[in-house]
């Protein structure tokens, strides 16, 4: 177990700065907004993760009597999060289509270019 | 065993990652992005996190992957140019990375049942819930009614989402009426596809009720539940074209499903505090302050599916109106 | 308290959210405007019926959903708390009492519905950052407030904004999560996620490695969101190309906002529990103040923008509240509170009369001002008042924060001559570029006198005129905003072992 939590630590950091090397990287405006969905959903498994007690359940109480539940907190936490994550790429693909109207393009440099001349 | 398959599911995720950032295709971005919110969704199952599996496979892997392709279908599929400042940016997040990795070794063992997460509040919720609102599900009672609040600024950061959109593309109806020639007839000319789907949309919006109401006892809830809806809906107006899934649910009938779920959640708060209570407290709604909570949450998970399923499908349509 | 009175709190953010969802369903023209204006009023309204009582009784708190503290959300309104409403409420009024004219000039009248209710939701979102006390609490608050503001940034005509919006977009959703990831570690390591409880139980906290972290990431996640240097770069363009009466009033409150967050976190759960942080915090946050107000009023200098011009030097004032609180003692945090508050009357004065100027000239940059002060001496004059303050001329409300400013430097003794060199010399680079705006507008020839019809309306006169005159009245009898500052600052000191 010792293994398996360490390694679920090292995923989230892993899978956190992949999503912002395509951030930060990357050109397309798209790609940015993929990356920053990795990113996010990084954070999502950080949580989830801390929440986990051994030899626990779902926490939804039947009737199995005695039984051990893994923390609703976090859970609650991130259902928030997830939503406002999808909000976020929502507004943020509304925003992409818009330039694309507008400019023609959606690489960053070419946006750049042609609002320099 | 367990262990095994948790690190196989996490290593295919670093995998998925590190192939999304690579691929210089738009298209299969999203559909591999797809596919690691699913593995991510059964990494939450794993870790007892049903009801986040549940939201991150409806909207990460479902609606996630119908508003990108929504939105390359109106800009461009393939990336261009190659990233820039690439080793800079390597160096970067290399770095930042062994530091997190760094602080990984201090925390809390992994499962522990003694780690500070679990024994303040948590415990509380878990012995509080069936003497407070005595329902099943704790993860509802804690987000439905403990932290109220913040579900409810949850469902104005959704409504928020929604009317950027709107103020961003328009919405569909404004974009005036189309000619008959460009008429969107979906996929009204493959047969497999009508029939499977005709069949199978009454189901999925029946399951999507089931997880609405059903949130107190079970994984559900207003969230997933608008998600589903809105799902079986998109799939309609891409079997039988934008205008007959624009005449079952009209934009203006949209709009006030958008702004209604709010207001409704919003209601309740302000009952509470008419009927003496604090905002958002429930119990004062019934006589019983236990079958208060029960219906407060029964209101307030009504008032965010409502908005959940007006504000995805105003946005799938302002996106599917546009390209025209 | 009887009655709605013990409600305020939560009244504070709740009815700027509901008008909200309510606004969208108006379609009458003009009606949207008039809901929201009333909106923003009443909270306005129950801000200052908040601060009075903060400044009678002492702190307010609140527990949402009747449930108590740390189990459930729990609302607390202080000093500082209240002088930030008061900032962000009524930033809000004036701009909308005075920008009827310059909204409908720039956004259709078929949209407005969709961006009042951003406005009040990013009101509201502001409101409800400022009142929380739980972590978790201000991170959806600061969403909402964030998607609302890119939502007014992307309303206006100029589609340099929509490139300007999605880098802020990227930006600020990258400092939430990071403010998120930082939460997620304290929780970790104390289980709590109230303020009080949590500063209470990271006592007994064995490991510093995550609480460290912790700090970092919650310290950089909104430092990009305060927009302190070198995290400003989304800042000067998504101000400039955004609709002007949506800058006046993000420009007066919304990334203060931010830092009132990290004063919070800074002072009430990290100082006295990591060993040497207020070393930590001064060491690296005052040479990154001091860049900021030098590199912020250096580049305005040379911007031939107005609106950017404006835009940089916020950058370099926000470098002035950082310097402040990055000195740690009563006197300094004092000054950099109650700049928070002059600088939002001396800023959102300065827009509203570009804004005005907006409406006559061709444009905002300095060739379309030129001799703009024969055509509009009344607004002009608003400007020279505010641009006077923003100098920090005595008289004016910015001379008390530079005044308070520099008595906290010169309290380090000989180390804090550097300091008071930077002020100094930055303060005049804020005559400079003020003084580039005054002579094109009063000595050059305009460009050609043209038949633009356009008045500006007399409610954009006066409210300007008002906001110019509450710079020189804050100036002479600054007792409110010093009397709030002080105790915040007392407050937030009190923390400290």
């Amino acid at each position: 177990m010792e293994i398996l939590g360490l390694y679920h630590y090292w995923v989230f950091a892993i899978l956190l700065m992949t999503g912002f090397y395509a951030v930060i990287a990357k050109l397309n405006l798209v790609k940015k907004l993929i990356g920053l969905s990795l990113f996010q959903a990084a954070v999502f498994l950080l949580y989830i993760t801390m929440g986990k007690v051994d030899g626990g359940t779902a926490p939804i109480f039947s009737d199995a009597a005695n039984a051990v539940f893994s923390n609703p907190l976090p859970q609650v936490l991130i259902l928030t999060a997830i939503v406002v994550g999808i909000s976020t790429t929502a507004l943020g693909l509304g925003i992409v289509v818009r330039i694309k109207e507008e400019y023609g393009s959606i690489e960053e440099d070419e946006i750049q270019e042609i609002d320099r001349r | 065993m367990i262990v095994m398959f948790g690190i196989f599911l996490l290593t295919l995720l670093v995998i998925t990652a590190v192939a999304i950032v690579r691929t210089e295709n738009l298209f299969v971005a999203v559909m591999l992005m797809g596919i690691a919110s699913l593995l991510i969704a059964a990494n939450f199952f794993l870790l007892d996190a049903a009801d986040v599996a549940l939201t991150e496979a409806a909207i990460g892997a479902g609606i996630s992957t119908v508003l990108f392709l929504s939105a390359l279908a109106l800009t461009s599929e393939r990336e261009r140019t190659k990233s820039s400042r690439r080793l800079l940016s390597l160096a970067v997040v290399v770095a930042a990375t062994l530091v997190l990795i760094y602080a990984t070794f201090d925390k809390p063992r992994f499962g522990a049942a003694d780690a500070p997460v679990h024994t303040h509040v948590a415990p509380w919720y878990l012995e509080n819930t069936p003497k407070y609102i005595d329902i099943p599900n704790v993860v509802t009672a804690v987000l439905g009614s403990f932290r109220g609040y913040d579900t409810l600024g949850e469902v104005f950061v959704v409504f928020t989402a929604g009317i950027g959109v709107l103020f961003l593309l328009g919405s569909g109806a404004a974009a005036g009426a189309l000619p008959e020639e460009k008429v969107n007839e979906g996929l009204r000319h493959h047969l497999i596809p009508r029939v499977v789907g005709r069949v199978v949309i009454p189901f999925i919006l029946l399951f999507g009720l089931y997880v609405q109401f059903h949130g107190e006892y079970g994984p559900g809830g207003g969230f997933q539940a608008g998600a589903i809806v809105a799902a079986a809906i998109v799939l309609f107006a891409l079997l039988e074209g934008e205008q007959r899934a624009l005449a079952v649910l009209p934009q203006r009938v949209l709009l006030v499903l958008m702004a209604c779920g709010p207001l409704i959640y919003g209601a309740v708060g302000i009952a509470g505090i008419a009927l003496g209570g604090n905002f958002l407290d429930y119990s004062p709604l019934l006589s019983d302050p236990v079958k208060g909570q029960q219906l407060g949450i029964l209101i307030i998970e009504a008032g965010v599916g409502i908005t959940v399923t007006g504000v995805l499908l105003s946005i799938f349509h302002a996106f599917a109106a546009r390209g025209r | 308290m009887n009655g709605l009175a013990q409600h305020l709190p939560a009244l504070q953010v709740v009815v700027p959210m509901l008008v909200a969802a309510f606004v969208v369903l108006l379609r009458p023209r003009g009606l949207a405007w008039a809901a929201c204006t009333v909106a923003s009023v009443l909270a306005f309204g129950i801000a200052v019926e908040l601060t009075q009582v903060v400044l009678g009784a002492g702190p307010v708190t609140y527990l949402m959903g009747s449930w108590p503290a740390p189990y459930g959300i729990e609302l607390r309104v202080d000093a500082l708390s209240a002088l930030l409403l008061l900032v962000v409420t009524g930033a809000s009024v004036f701009a909308l009492v005075s920008g009827r004219q310059s909204l409908d000039a720039q956004i259709e009248v078929e949209r407005q519905p969709y961006f009042f209710a951003a406005w009040l939701l990013a009101l509201a979102g502001l409101s409800g950052i400022v009142v929380a006390a739980d972590a978790f609490n201000i991170f959806v608050f600061m969403e909402i407030s964030s998607l609302a503001s890119y939502v007014l940034i992307a309303g206006g005509p100029d589609r340099r904004a929509l490139p300007s919006v999605f880098k802020y977009l990227i930006m600020g959703t990258i400092g939430a999560t990071f403010y998120l990831i930082g939460v997620g570690l304290i929780y970790m390591m104390t289980g709590t996620l109230n303020l009080a409880d949590m500063e209470f139980r990271i006592h007994a906290v064995a490991e510093q490695n995550p609480i460290l972290a912790a700090a970092g990431f919650i310290t950089v996640g909104l430092a990009l969101k305060a927009a302190i240097f070198p995290l400003h770069v989304w800042l000067p363009n998504a101000y400039t190309y955004a609709p002007h009466m949506a800058t006046a009033f993000l420009a007066a409150c919304s990334t203060k906002v931010s830092l009132y967050v990290l004063l919070r976190f800074d002072f009430f759960v990290f100082q006295e529990n990591l060993a040497g942080h207020a070393f930590q915090f001064a060491a690296y946050l005052m040479p990154l103040a001091l860049l900021g107000i030098l590199v912020g009023s250096a580049v305005a200098m040379f911007e031939k923008n107005v609106k950017r011009m404006l835009a940089f030097s916020s950058v370099a004032q926000i470098g002035y509240m950082m310097l402040g609180a990055s000195l740690v003692t009563v006197a300094g945090l004092t000054a950099g509170i109650v700049h928070i508050f002059n600088h939002a009357l001396a800023k959102g004065t300065l827009f509203l009369a570009v804004a005005a100027f907006a409406m006559v000239a061709a444009g905002v940059r300095l060739d379309d001002l030129r001799g703009i002060a024969r055509r509009m001496p009344w607004t002009f004059g608003a400007f020279i008042v505010a641009g006077l303050s923003l100098i920090g001329i005595p008289g004016t409300a910015g001379f008390v924060s530079k005044w308070y400013l520099i008595s906290a430097a010169m309290e380090l003794g000989p180390a804090g001559l550097p300091l008071v060199a930077v002020i100094l010399i930055s303060s005049l680079m804020a005559v400079v570029y003020i003084w580039r705006i005054v002579e094109v507008a009063c000595f050059a020839k305009a460009a050609d006198e043209g038949t633009s019809a356009v008045s500006v309306s007399p409610a954009l006169i006066t409210i300007m005129w008002f906001a110019a005159l509450a710079n020189i009245y804050f100036g002479l009898v600054p007792e409110l905003p010093l009397t709030l500052s002080g105790a915040a600052a007392a407050e937030l000191l009190d923390h400290l072992p």
